[in-house]
């Protein structure tokens, strides 16, 4: 009996163990979460992706239903394939390579087998879809772009890729995210919130049926609509006007840093960018390295300003001190400078003033100008980190932050960055004088010129442009309602802005031709210098046409820039455009219907043809 | 007689709930209650025969086993790689479980015998024999996990007289076995050795007299159990198939993957886990509705009992399991007859093992070794083997009522 007390003891402390185990297992260590059980499967309820309207309500971006034909193929009976393939309009080859992939994919998980039917093909199937066993149908929401327009604006929504899903634990594989445009800044509004519902299921991912009878759901909350500051209208017609060249304009209103339009060209239809063809297409869009239809060249581009930018020299040159709407300084055709420096000037009376310096465009009014205020400091490092302040006050040479997805910061160079050029340090400020005239270094966008176009027409302030109005009915982000003040007093505003009236009215100014009746238009032409470096050698490009305008004189409506890459100068294309989106914008209708004509109609095509053979290239010459 | 009530309603009990268990998989449901209903006259046959009958006859049962299980090799049928099932049209009859009734009658009849004894080397060579051969056919199978089971003939050995020293040798080599795997051969082998210097130091200080006389044995056990940690290491990397290297070092945590290797044991923990105190209740349970736990009708079948009978459903299972047990080593012990008794503390030591094997596995605490839980899991031939186990010794049992 002795030993038989091994087996019985061994039996009860086993005994013991287990029912210590089993506390341990279901009393102390549970996982408390129902939820996360794997017994559960989550549905998720994708809510209505939010709208997007034009300032004045017109409908810019909707959804459209589309309906995917899903397959579940374990559970695919025999069935008709002709029949079958006829009403879906596939082929049998496809039929039998969807199939091998979908069962590859998973016997048991739904994949898709014909994804987006349209409308008529889904009633047919609906009709005899109870034929056809493991086949169903699921309801998805793609975007639809009533107007043809503002692509750029717009952007598009894609799938979510890896990096993203591991980044943001709010997507899942499979669903769509904006990608570009205010489809990507506004994603969080527009999206809404998932809803998510619980499923009882086995492990073969059957639902047996709702969990808890749907205690633990959640409802989803459709995105919120969005109203854009941009009038379609406008941007419409800007994008005709631009047809055929490549560049951009921004359109903003100065009371409120409103953008009116953003157009950039070349563009493409937004519709391209949706469901089944959007891969395809992405591909042909993104792959087009000559027209660059998906870089927004509005706020990607960045190019000198050229002559706009004289502008800010003379109102530096006013702050500083260093100038007076009295001062005059001499031109000759031109102002030599230093031992061998000299830069040409156009053709016009030599004695020259501020308000005549502005109106003809004199180059050597504003060089001059530019080198006092770099020499009013003890040294040129510092005069040019004082200038440096003067330009980055207008928005210049840094991003906004604003609700634009893409942007560009530019350039405006400070003491440190010439510094860098010359290793030495001994740099004057004739070294960088070409920036006096928007040459040299400096490097905007064309929504900076607009902003800094903005700031003139608000003399002296400026708010962060931005893209959108109203996200339902939430208030705006402040950064967007506080003026921004540059650092120019607003006394000094007025010569210049007298300058730019006179760019129209008067016979010698460089935009006479573009003035328009009953609009006191304040403008300034520019013509940026370009060059390509090929193997090497650098190559004259035909010069930008650059444009920048706001109307009317008082209580300014619109501010604009116009960029017309290789637009050979400035009243050429970019003034007329820019004029004639202005009277569009504030008349509602143009008068000018020959000018508009050979906008419409005018292309470039020849000039950027003429840049794919650069061997034997010739810039075009004023 | 009122013993065999005793039992029988716990065999109800305990079967009950596994056809709650498989009340919504009706094909094995179906067939199981085909097998019980088919083992009832296998009861009656079984208490009709007299208890003398299997005494006189336990030689020829046990060369019947193992006649099965020779002749499987040529004529068996082959399922999962594992020869080990004769097939009768749709039915699949698995000739280890009753093998092991009738090497516990063989044993049985053995032990029993007044000439032998196992304090003796020849006998315990023979009583070994017994049982290893069978265990080897099963191994050869292979189904090392039902050849485990006549490992329970160890303690059956033990009570009747076998030296400790034989215990204590299985405990060491099972334990130096599992080290090997946790520790590493260099470490055991480094903590033997010191463990053997420290020995002969106080030998040496303290009893110079035993030093003299035993430390030739005791540095030929030291090579002895280098040289077996060395095997370890052959039979653990060569003869062991990679997924019981695996299953070792999921359960001692040397290897930490719950998706792949240890997903069954995981599963039914978490399948434990989710029953709570109460448990879900009968057919409740999501996590088995939803067929989580692979081989739940079988082998996993108390997680099944976890989930929906809670902490208070399963310990209660554990509870009669331990009161049965204890039961029948009472009932074993207090029999007149030594071939009874021995008999009797053989099932004992089967069902046991067989509890301990499963139920530790189900719950992680033991390497997933697939053998069933009896009376629990879904199986034709292990229900009946359980019967033949269990009612032959009701019956032997019986006939002692009869001769008091």
């Amino acid at each position: 009996m002795k030993k038989g007390l091994l087996l019985y003891f061994t039996v009860l402390f086993i005994g013991v163990i287990f029912i210590a185990r089993l506390f341990y297992i279901q009393i102390i260590n549970v996982n408390h979460d129902p939820l996360q059980s794997s017994t559960i499967r989550k549905k998720i309820e994708y809510p209505h992706r939010g709208y997007v309207f034009d300032r004045n309500g017109t409908l810019l971006v909707a959804n459209q239903i589309s309906y995917d034909i899903m397959i579940v193929p374990k559970e695919v009976k025999p069935l008709d394939t002709i029949e079958f393939c006829n009403l879906l309009g596939i082929d049998k080859q496809y039929f039998k390579t969807r199939f091998l992939k979908s069962k590859k994919y998973s016997p048991r998980l739904p994949s898709v087998f014909v994804g987006q039917l349209s409308k008529e093909d889904y009633a047919r199937f609906q009709e005899k879809k109870h034929k056809y066993k493991g086949f169903y149908v699921q309801k998805r929401f793609l975007r639809k772009y009533p107007i043809k327009s503002a692509a750029n604006v717009l952007g598009y929504i894609s799938e979510v890729n890896e990096n993203l899903i591991q980044k943001n634990p709010y997507y899942q594989l499979g669903e769509l995210i904006g990608t570009a445009g205010v489809e990507k800044s506004y994603e969080k509004q527009l999206r809404g919130k998932k809803g998510v519902k619980y499923f009882q299921r086995d492990i073969y991912n059957k639902n047996i049926g709702p969990y808890k009878d749907g205690a633990f759901d959640t409802v989803s909350l459709p995105g919120k609509d969005l109203t854009l500051t941009i009038d379609s209208q406008l941007q419409q017609y800007g994008e005709a006007l631009m047809q055929n060249k490549r560049g951009g304009i921004v359109a903003i209103e100065p009371s409120s840093g409103e953008i009116l339009a953003l157009v950039s060209l070349p563009t493409y239809d937004p519709n391209m960018m949706v469901g089944r063809k959007r891969s395809i297409n992405s591909v042909k869009l993104f792959g087009d390295t000559i027209q660059k239809p998906m870089l927004d060249r509005g706020l990607q581009s960045m190019y000198p300003p050229g002559s706009p930018f004289k502008i800010l020299t003379g109102l530096i040159g006013l702050q500083e001190g260093i100038i007076d709407t009295n001062t005059i300084f001499y031109c000759y055709h031109g102002y030599k400078y230093g031992r061998k420096g000299f830069m040409g000037c156009h053709d016009h009376k030599s004695n020259v003033n501020l308000h005549y310096a502005i109106y003809t465009s004199c180059n050597t009014y504003f060089a001059q100008t530019y080198r006092k205020i770099i020499e009013k400091y003890e040294n040129p490092f510092t005069g040019m980190n004082a200038w440096n302040k003067h330009v980055k006050s207008f928005g210049l040479g840094a991003y906004f932050g604003n609700d634009l997805a893409s942007g560009q910061k530019g350039l405006i160079p400070d003491g440190s960055y010439y510094n860098k050029w010359y290793p030495s340090k001994r740099w004057t400020a004739t070294y960088t004088l070409s920036n006096a005239i928007g040459q040299g270094e400096i490097l905007t966008t064309p929504i900076q010129l607009a902003n800094m176009t903005a700031a003139i027409a608000n003399r002296g302030f400026y708010y962060t442009p931005h893209i959108v109005k109203k996200i339902k009915n939430l208030p705006l982000n402040k950064t967007f309602t506080t003026p921004k003040y540059t650092s120019i007093d607003t006394k000094y505003f007025s010569p210049i802005i007298a300058g730019m009236y006179d760019v129209f009215e008067n016979p010698h100014g460089t935009a006479h031709s573009s003035k328009v009746k009953d609009i006191a238009i304040c403008g300034k032409t520019g013509t940026a210098e370009n060059y390509i470096k090929v193997n090497g050698k650098r190559i004259k490009l035909t010069d930008h046409s650059i444009f920048i305008a706001f109307a009317p004189k008082d209580n300014p409506k619109i501010a604009i820039a116009v960029f017309v890459e290789n637009g050979y100068w400035g009243s050429q294309w970019a003034g007329p455009i820019a004029t004639l989106m202005i009277e569009k914008y504030l008349k509602g209708k143009t008068s000018r219907h020959y000018l508009e004509q050979r906008m419409f109609n005018g292309s470039l095509e020849d000039e950027y043809q003429k840049q794919l053979d650069l061997e034997n290239y010739n810039a075009e010459e004023q | 007689m009122l013993v065999f009530f005793g039992w029988l309603n716990i065999y109800a009990t305990i079967h009950d709930e596994s056809h709650f268990k498989i009340l919504d998989f009706s094909t094995l449901y179906g067939k199981q209650i085909i097998w019980i209903v088919l083992a009832i006259p296998l009861i009656f046959f079984i208490m009709l025969l007299d208890a003398k009958f299997y005494e006189r006859f336990a030689s020829f049962f046990y060369m019947f086993a193992i006649l099965l299980l020779v002749f499987i090799f040529p004529f068996g049928k082959s399922i999962n790689g594992a020869t080990s099932w004769y097939s009768f049209g749709s039915f699949t009859i698995q000739p280890a479980e009753f093998a092991k009734a009738f090497v516990a009658l063989g044993v049985a009849r053995l032990l029993s015998d007044k000439q032998f004894s196992l304090k003796i080397r020849k006998s315990q060579i023979k009583a070994f024999f017994l049982i290893l051969l069978p265990a080897f056919l099963i191994i050869l199978q292979p189904d090392p996990g039902s050849a485990l089971i006549y490992g329970a003939f160890l303690f059956v050995f033990y009570r009747e007289n076998l030296p400790d020293y034989y215990i204590i040798i299985g405990f060491i080599v099972i334990l130096l076995f599992i080290s090997r795997i946790f520790f590493g051969f260099q470490n055991v082998t480094l903590f033997i050795v010191s463990i053997t210097i420290f020995g002969l130091m106080y030998l040496a200080l303290f009893r110079k007299k035993a030093l003299k006389k035993g430390w030739f044995n005791i540095v030929i056990l030291t090579m002895g159990l280098i040289v077996y940690t060395l095997s370890t290491q052959f039979i653990y990397n060569n003869i062991l198939k990679q997924h019981h290297r695996d299953r070792f070092e999921v359960l001692l945590k040397i290897k930490k993957d719950a998706s792949d290797i240890g997903y069954n044991t995981n599963q039914a923990i978490k399948t434990i886990s989710s029953g709570g105190f109460f448990g879900k209740g009968y057919l409740q349970g999501d996590r088995t509705q939803g067929k989580f736990v692979p081989e739940q009708e079988t082998d996993y079948i108390f997680s099944a009992v976890g989930e929906e009978w809670g902490f208070v459903g399963s310990s209660l299972v554990v509870i009669i399991f331990v009161i049965f047990l204890l039961r029948i080593i009472h009932k074993a012990e207090s029999q007149k007859n030594p071939f009874s008794r021995i008999y009797g503390y053989s099932i004992a030591s089967i069902f046991f093992l067989h509890f301990t094997i499963n139920i530790g596995m189900v719950m992680g605490i033991l390497p997933t070794i697939g053998i069933p839980l009896p009376f629990f899991s879904y199986g034709g031939s292990a229900l009946w083997g359980f019967t033949l186990l269990l009612f032959i010794f009701i019956r032997l049992d019986a006939y002692k009522t009869n001769e008091w």
